[in-house]
């Protein structure tokens, strides 16, 4: 079986959830070794639950100029072991350094880039090995398209969330490679870094369920309303565009077209009209509940549960439901 | 004084509907009216702020059909100097790489580029991954998500912003730029912009011009290739419920009934 090279997203010693999924989709494919770029320490922290994902080798390539550049030495790195394996695919979470590494690595390798993808088929072509195709949910979730190389290893970017991880048991073999000096003048160097102080609330785009609120919750103090019932559920915060642009959350946490894509396994929104650049961000999520008092508001067309009602009664009362039963 | 060539790019307008042409699943750009993507505009205005502050000429650049000669006057407009447009019917259905390599050469017909400014991600494709594919093949170091750019000298000063947070990035020039939402506010052209935009210069550029033979572009050389396409039925609406004092458990028993808690 043929080698699927999964790039590692990780942050401080821990893996993100997403390379869990890339892990499962490799399996479709072939046999997943994970790639772990890091500075020196990072993989053997990190092994053991690439194995618990199926992982059958583990790359590992650190060095200090690793995470001293901006995307380049994971493609230099990418770069060189898909001409030492052959690999069948590269995957690599469709963030926002995981697609600028796609394309990069693509163009390098003269390969052809599937991007966003939220599944991964193989359908086996006329010769043996694996034909890889990426399903990708186009236009803000109107249009669902099939797509495959025509060049080189296909490399794909898997959007977080769009398909489930699943555990299997690997052998995480270490195998130690290079990561290549890095060209100064080809590349951007790292002065200095201030990670996201989230809180304790799981990550937008990887959480399994997202409470957002829009215009209708009024103001960043009536906020409050949105994350404790997000709390309950141990969901993310997400925003409209109009609650952004109010001043009542944050930018970082805007779902819709020109912020998040998320599809989460329950979305609730409260107090948003659902406009289609709203959609666009949110409506591959498997259920969506929506709260309104305007009876007529679009977002209604979408929801798979909707009331008609004032945010500020029906919340708080369902925060206080959800709590009894994780209670 | 920095030389910088801009990257405008024509997006349908999100609020027209958008399809996918039924021949071949390429996107079909005439079903929906076409904007200067706001995130372009943005690109623009840095490029304009910069050659404000220090000097030197702002070059647009724009590869698409013959409409985006609209986005291109718009930035202009703006006050951009001159632009260069590769327009050429072997580019339909090209794939994201063959256009990288395609803006990369024509950046090669401008003089002496310092910088390339882009927007973050087009709003259409959502590859996101064009400026960092122009850094690569021209050998060039991106600075891609910025939020804050500060040109001192030959060097670059950048602060990317993505969902990880603020990454400080230094490089030297010349490099690639792309720009992010919180990077400026946009000027709206002038009436003055509007009519100076009317005589200032735009080159026309076929692919074989650039010296790319028109086999390499194209839908039937593209590095990737849909196999199928097809509408997602519409999400049907489910229940609806007024409130009547229980909103809050009903959905918990809807939930509930769903396994969803
Ligand atoms: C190029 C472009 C990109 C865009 N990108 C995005 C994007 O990424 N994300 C995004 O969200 N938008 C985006 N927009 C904006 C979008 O068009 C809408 O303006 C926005 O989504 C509206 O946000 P909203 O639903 O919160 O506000 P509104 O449309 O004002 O809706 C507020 C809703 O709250 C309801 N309400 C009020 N009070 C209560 C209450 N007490 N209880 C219950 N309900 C209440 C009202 O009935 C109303 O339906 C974009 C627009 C453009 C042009």
């Amino acid at each position: 079986m043929s080698e699927v090279l999964v790039l590692v997203d990780h942050v401080d010693g821990e893996i993100k959830k997403v390379t869990f999924e890339l892990l499962t989709a490799a399996r479709q494919i072939g046999e997943p070794s994970a790639v772990v770029v890091g500075s020196p320490g990072t993989a053997a922290k990190l092994k053991e639950s690439l194995a618990a994902y199926g992982a059958a080798k583990v790359y590992v390539a650190e060095s200090d100029d690793a995470t001293g550049y901006l995307v380049t030495p994971k493609v230099d790195v990418l770069a060189a072991l898909v001409e030492k394996a052959a690999p069948a695919a590269v995957l690599v979470a469709a963030t926002a350094d995981g697609k600028e590494i796609a394309g990069r690595l693509a163009a390098r390798t003269g390969s052809g880039l599937l991007v966003d993808a939220i599944g991964i088929e193989n359908t086996a072509g006329s010769g043996d090995g694996a034909v890889v195709v990426a399903v990708q949910s186009i236009f803000g979730g109107a249009f669902v398209v099939k797509s495959k190389s025509n060049k080189g290893t296909p490399i794909v970017s898997v959007r977080p969330g769009g398909l489930e991880a699943e555990q299997a048991q690997g052998a995480a073999a270490e195998e130690a490679v290079d990561v290549p000096a890095a060209d100064a003048a080809k590349s951007a160097r790292i002065t200095g870094q201030e990670p996201i102080v989230g809180g304790d609330r799981p990550e937008l785009t990887e959480a399994s369920v997202v409470v957002s609120g829009g215009r209708g919750v009024g103001s960043a103090e009536q906020f409050e309303v949105v994350e404790k019932l997000a709390d309950a559920f141990g969901a993310a915060v997400g925003a409209s565009r109009a609650a952004v642009d109010s001043g009542y959350y944050p930018p970082q946490f805007q779902v819709g077209q020109t912020g998040k894509t998320v599809s989460p396994q329950l979305y609730v929104a409260l107090g948003i009209s659902g406009a289609i650049q709203h959609r666009a961000g949110m409506q591959t999520s498997k259920t969506i509940v929506a709260v309104n008092k305007d009876a007529e508001a679009p977002i209604f067309e979408i929801a798979d549960f909707g009331v008609v009602g004032d945010l500020f009664a029906v919340a708080p009362q369902l925060t206080e439901e959800v709590g009894k039963r994780k209670g | 004084m920095p030389n910088i060539v801009v990257l405008v790019k024509q997006v349908p307008d999100t609020y027209s509907e958008r399809k996918l042409s039924d021949s071949d699943h390429t996107l079909d750009r005439e079903s929906a009216d076409a904007v200067l993507d706001e995130i372009n505009e943005r690109a623009v205005e840095e490029a304009l702020l910069i050659k404000e502050a220090q000097g030197g000429e702002v070059t647009v650049l724009s590869v698409g059909p013959d409409r985006a000669t609209e986005a291109i006057r718009k930035a202009l407009s703006m006050g951009a100097d001159k632009a260069v447009h590769v327009s050429d019917p072997a580019l339909h259905g090209s794939c994201v790489l063959q256009t990288s390599k395609v803006i990369a050469a024509a950046i090669g017909k401008v003089d002496g580029v310092d910088l390339v400014i882009a927007g973050n991600e087009a709003t259409d494709g959502r590859s996101g991954a064009v400026p960092a594919i122009l850094a690569e093949l021209l050998g060039y170091p991106q600075l891609t998500h910025a939020r804050k750019v500060t040109i001192e000298g030959a060097s670059i000063k950048v602060e990317r912003e993505t969902d990880e947070g603020i990454t400080h990035l230094e490089a030297s020039l010349p490099a690639v730029v792309s720009v992010g939402e919180k990077i400026n506010e946009p000027r709206y052209p002038s009436f003055k912009g509007i009519m100076a935009a009317k005589k200032k210069p735009v080159e026309t550029f076929t692919v074989a011009d650039l010296g790319i033979d028109a086999g390499e572009v194209g839908l039937a050389n593209a590095s990737s290739s849909v196999l199928e396409a097809a509408p997602k039925p519409p999400r049907a609406a489910g229940q609806r419920v007024s409130d009547e004092g229980d909103g809050g458990v009903k959905i918990a028993e809807y939930l509930i009934a769903q396994k969803l808690i």
